[in-house]
Parts: structure tokens; sequence; C-alpha cells
């Protein structure tokens, strides 16, 4: 951090003055003349917290692909598929059972297992020809979406969400003060914040299990050099699976995540294939803190994106990422 | 690289055989000159339905494809964009041109329409490819499937220019000297010339200094910058030109369908485009116009012929898939590759026979 400063003076100073102007804009209440220009605090809140929780989904999608990328040089494309397994899954589990946990739970295990499945019969066979598993991974997407329609049909299906998430939480965040004097405060659906939190908490695990674990010791080691790292004795065949099945795992997990918060369709294997290829572009492949802040930036560009220029919202998220590709192409925290 | 680099290993010692340097193949093979012929006169064999929902879709289907052959092929870059700019440039002759929908369309006459449909389209083209060359490799799918999915969607939420959703309707198509243009038959002609032209450019471009120096730089980037060679600067060309073929296939798909919406720039449809050439052949310029014959042929014909075999006729895009799977998994020519390694079996079942003539 300090040698980023060092380095980019004038970006730092850039960055600073914007999260100070974007923490005066969340936090203070807003003075008469820029309610007028940009509308209200309650809407522009609202769209950061749903680009925030939004991002945090983004996140479990793009970590597991991001950490396959990053080991096995693998572009998953049936990733999207994946996630839609597994929140076809979660929603069986739930309104077979009732309990929302419980889908999370059988959601992990399930796609971990198609993950498993994966990497021993398929990529297994074609190591090292990337392009030849990247078009691999096109065909079973076509192959895993026919199968779902087959079995789920063209429906929208949405997780129920436990009674104990149902309804909003008042935040301690001034949107509006009434003529009377008192302060009206933000109010949020529950299940976003402990979705965004337990996505932060994940993501924390991760990064502290890649860094201070013996098995993350190993992974990073397999991300810098393969081929070593093998010749060193690790049965580095066993990682690989075991990688795959959690990035997968990760998949199925979001899948359920987004069937709670939005909903289940064909179609949305696509756009959160779409929407993990985007963030990790942005943040860089194979960065776990780079997925991460990816996916911060891509959600709040697309939530704020569609609140104040509806018609070029996805044009928003399009120029970050040529932005990215033409300042950085490795991505914004990608080592190299 | 390695799909198209294991495919290129096979087909050399054939391909060096048969063909001198620097003359049409097609010249000395019979079976071209059937083709052709067929293909000449097949209004004579065949009605509109076939000459239009099958050869015709084919051939345009098959110029999308060529162009991301030439760029897979020939240049190494795996560019899931081109339906993207077909796309882009069947919006521009639907937004410049006469068509239903007045309160969007210019009414340009078509010759004024198309010529800066291509140019719009080529330009688009060119400028995702000089993004995508910035990066490398697998990295190249990625950024052309971003570009493919933003603009599929970009169309669904613009209403001002691509009218949204709906799309554009009843795009007018050209008449003049008399002949209506979009008549099965002449329509059928004017994309067979189409589909020629684009298919001997990319042939004659293989054997040009362009098309030579693009296949270094495909084989060796670094070996082709030190012997003086702008390596990028060829891989843009190499985008701008597969770009203006993609466009001109977007020009007549607007013409065929006489419509153009979302679904049609889908990402979907990005990658049928992409499955059409692996499944052709990335190798050879007559590679994407055999998978796009055999993908019409299964979209059109797989209900039927699912039902009549009991099964859903619903799975049609499972067994594109599962097709493209096998392919992928144990051709990596597709068909041309199966076809060349039977002939060469063929060949050396025939040379054993013949005590050894080939080595004399």
């Amino acid at each position: 951090m300090s040698r980023f400063v060092e380095r980019h003076p004038a970006w730092a100073l850039i960055a600073i003055i914007a999260i100070a102007v974007a923490l005066w804009l969340i936090f203070a209440v807003w003075p008469p003349g820029l309610e007028e220009a940009i509308g209200r605090k309650r809407v522009f809140l609202n769209a950061v917290f749903n680009g925030i929780t939004l991002g945090g989904l983004y996140f479990l999608v793009a970590s597991g692909f991001t950490l396959i990328f990053g080991l096995m040089r693998n572009v998953n494309l049936a990733h999207g598929s994946l996630y839609l397994f597994g929140g076809y899954v979660g929603y069986a589990i739930s309104t077979a059972t009732g309990s929302w946990l419980l889908s999370f739970i059988v959601a992990f295990v399930l796609t971990a297992l198609v993950g498993v499945l994966l990497q021993v019969i398929v990529f297994r066979r074609m190591e090292g020809q990337d392009l030849r598993q990247t078009m691999v991974t096109i065909g079973l997407s076509i192959v895993f979406a026919d199968l779902m329609l087959w079995a789920c049909g063209g429906d929208f299906y949405q997780v129920q969400t436990p009674n104990w998430l149902i309804g909003p939480v008042e935040l301690p965040l001034i949107t509006a003060v009434k003529s009377s004097g008192e302060p009206v405060y933000l109010r949020y659906p529950m299940v976003r914040l402990v979705i965004f939190a337990a996505s932060v908490v994940i993501g924390v695990a991760m990064w502290l299990a890649l860094n201070r674990t013996r098995i993350g010791m190993i992974i990073r080691a397999g991300v810098d050099d393969r081929d070593i790292l093998a010749a060193t004795g690790v049965r580095i065949q066993l990682v690989f699976v075991a990688v795959f099945a959690f990035g997968a795992g990760l998949a199925g997990i979001a899948g359920v995540v987004g069937g709670t918060f939005q909903s289940l369709s064909p179609g949305e294997d696509i756009r959160f294939l779409l929407a993990s290829l985007v963030v990790v572009i942005v943040g860089g492949m194979g960065s776990i803190p780079g997925a991460a802040l990816g996916a911060l930036i891509i959600g709040l560009a697309e939530q704020l994106g569609s609140v104040y220029i509806p018609t070029y919202a996805i044009v928003v998220t399009f120029l970050i990422m040529v932005l990215v590709l033409a300042i950085r192409p490795q991505g914004l925290l990608a080592r190299r | 690289m390695s799909l198209t680099h294991d495919a290129r290993l096979a087909a050399r010692p054939a391909a060096a055989a048969q063909r001198p340097a620097r003359t049409w193949p097609e010249l000395n093979n019979p079976a071209a000159w059937i083709v052709a012929a067929i293909l000449v006169v097949m209004p004579l064999i065949a009605n509109g339905f076939f000459l239009i929902e099958i050869f015709a879709t084919t051939l345009i289907l098959g110029i999308m494809a060529l162009s991301l052959m030439f760029l897979a092929g020939y240049g190494g870059m795996v560019s899931l964009m081109q339906l993207t700019i077909a796309g882009f440039s069947a919006y521009m002759v639907a937004v410049f041109g006469v068509s239903g929908n007045a309160n969007i369309s210019l009414g340009w006459p078509w010759w004024l329409a198309v010529p800066m449909a291509l140019a719009l389209a080529t330009a688009f083209g060119t400028l995702g490819g000089a993004l995508a060359v910035r990066t490398e490799g697998i990295y190249t799918i990625m950024i052309t499937l971003a570009i493919g999915a933003a603009f599929y969607y970009f169309t669904n939420q613009n209403w001002a220019i691509f009218n949204g959703h709906t799309g554009i309707n009843t795009v007018a198509t050209p008449h003049f000297w008399g002949v209506n243009w979009r008549a099965d038959i002449p329509f059928y002609y004017v994309v067979l010339a189409v589909a020629a032209l684009c298919y001997f450019a990319v042939e004659y471009l293989s054997r040009a200094p362009f098309g030579l120096a693009l296949q270094g730089v495909r084989d060796n980037p670094r070996r082709m910058a030190a012997l003086g060679f702008n390596v990028n600067a060829h891989r843009v060309a190499a985008y701008a030109f597969a770009s203006f073929i993609a466009a001109l296939a977007g020009v007549l798909q607007v013409w065929n369908y006489r419509q153009i919406s979302p679904g049609s720039v889908s990402v979907g449809a990005c990658i049928d485009v992409l499955i059409i050439a692996v499944v052709g052949g990335i190798t050879r310029p007559i590679g994407p116009f055999i998978g796009a014959l055999i993908f019409v042929l299964l979209r059109t014909f797989a209900l039927d012929f699912l039902v009549r075999l009991g099964l859903d006729g619903n799975r049609f895009r499972l067994l594109i898939g599962l097709g493209f799977l096998a392919i992928v998994f144990w051709s990596s020519d597709g068909v041309i590759g199966l076809w060349q390694r039977w002939r060469q079996s063929q060949r050396s079942r025939d040379g054993r026979q013949g005590g050894g003539r080939i080595h004399g």
C-alpha cells in the first residue's frame, strides 16, 4: 500500500479524494441543491447497497473461477452452468426440507462432486492444452444448459428466504431529515446484508487459507510453477481435484444465494459467466483480492448505472473493462 | 493454441505433398469442380425451401464461420465476436436503410446503407480486435466473449438505436435492374457469389505474404518480432479483414430474414459460430462451410429425426453439444481432419500394396 503511494502519488491522491467523496455521499445529510441535481439520497444509498451486495454475489461466483484458472490455467466456461446447477439443487432441497442452511450444504457438496467428475474424467486427459480445454467447457456448458432445461423447464424459481431473515432492518444511515427535524434512517433487506457478510467471511477465510496454511502454500506454489511443485513430490493431481471441487462448490453456493435474492431461470448461467469473466478481467486472472475488487467495482457500476443511466448501464460495465485492458491488460491486482 | 497446433502437424505432410506453392489448389481437384457445378445449378435441383432455408443459410453461416476460421486457423486467435460483428453490420443496414420502424431507420438507399454498414462494422471489429490483441490465447476468447455478451445486453437495453428486444423488422431488400434481389433464385446467387468471393479471398490471402507472415506470428510471435515484423499490427490487420468478411455475412443475413433482433446476436449464437468452425475444421477455408451445412441440416431436421426415434424433439441443442464435444475430444481438426485421416490410412494401405512406390 505505502509502496503504491510512493510510486504513484497522483493516482493515490485521486483514489483518496474519490473515497472521501464516496464516504461523504454515504454518511452526510445531502444539501437540497444536491438532491435536486441527482435525485434523492435514499435512491442513491439503495443503489450503493444493492451494488455492494451484488458485488458479494459476483465475488462468490468469480473467486471459484479465478482460483481454478490461477492453478490449472483452465478457463472453465461451464462455470455459469455450475452456478445454475447449484441454484436448482438448492431450490429443490429448500422446498423439500424447508431448511435454507441445508440447501447450501447440499448444493456445495453436489456441485463439488460435479467438479471432481469434470476434473478427473475430462480435464486430466487434456492437461496443458488450454484452448482444447476451453472448447470442451463450451461444449459442456451447452449440454448442461439443455439438460437443466429438460429437467427444470423454462420457469422462474426463487429459493424461499427463511423467516428469521425476512423483512428490512434499520441502518444507522440518515437518508433525509423530516421537516420536524426527525432523521429518517435507511431500511434495507436483512437477507442481503447477511449474505454479503457471509461472502466477506468466505473471502477472508479463503485469503487466510491461501496465505497462512500449508495447503494454501502448495496452491500458491502451484500457481507460480506447477512443474517444479510436482517435482518436489507434491501430489499435484490431488491438489487440482481439491481446488476444482472447491471452486465448483463455491459456484454452487453462489447459485443458492442468487436464487434467494434474484431468481433462477435458463439464461442465468450465461449472465453469471459473463459477470465472472468481466470481474476477473478487471481484477486480474488468478488473484482472489483481484476478484473481490473487480466484483465490487462491477456490482457498483451495474447498480448505479441502472439507476442513473438506465439504457446505457451495460456500457458502463463494458467501458470499465476496456479501460482496464487499455491501462493494465493483466488486470488491476494481478502480479506479473 | 494446441487445438490448431495438433491439427497442423497432422495436416502438413499431406498438404505439402499435394499442392505446389502459389497455385490455386482447387484447379487440379475434380471434386472441387463438381461441387462448384452443383452449387451453380442448384436452383434447377432444389425448390425454394431447400434453396434458401438450407443452402443460402448454410453459405451465410459459413461466411461468418470463415471469418473465425481465418483468425483461428491462420492467426491463432479464437474470436467469439465474429457473429457480433455480423449482427452489428446487420443492425447498421437496418438503421441506415429502409425498414418498418420508420422512427429509427434513416431511409438511405441500399447502395449507401450497405457500404456504411460494412465500414462501421469493420471499424467496430478492428477496435475490438485491437483490444483483444493486448492479451493472448485463452484471454482472447474471454475478452471477445465479453464483447459479444455486452453487445447483446446493450441491444436489449437500448431503444434509441437498436429498438430494444423487439429489434428492427421488415427491413427493405434491394430492387434494381428490374430484379427483386430477395426473390429466392437471385438471392441464392448473390449469397453464392459473396461466399465464393470470401472463400477465394481467404484462400489467396493465406498464401500471400501477409498471410504467411500471419501464420509465422501464430507459430512463433517472438521470432517474427525479432525478424522485424510488427506482430500486433499483423494481428489487428487480420481482425480487420475477418471483420469485413463477417460484416458481409451480416448484410446477407439481414436481407435473408428481413429483420434483426437481439436474439440473433445472443451469446448462444456467438458460440454456434465457433461450433460450426470447429466441427468443420479450422485449418482450411472449406471447413466452415462443411460445418455450417452439418449445423443447418441438424437444426432443420433433428426435430423430425428425434421424434421418429421416439425421443424428445426439443433436445436438438443437446445433440449439437454432444456432437461438438465428440469432435473436440477425438478429432482436433473437425470433419476435414477425420476425412484426411481416412484418406491417409487408405493411401498408406495402397502404398503398402504397391511396394513402397511412394519413396521411389
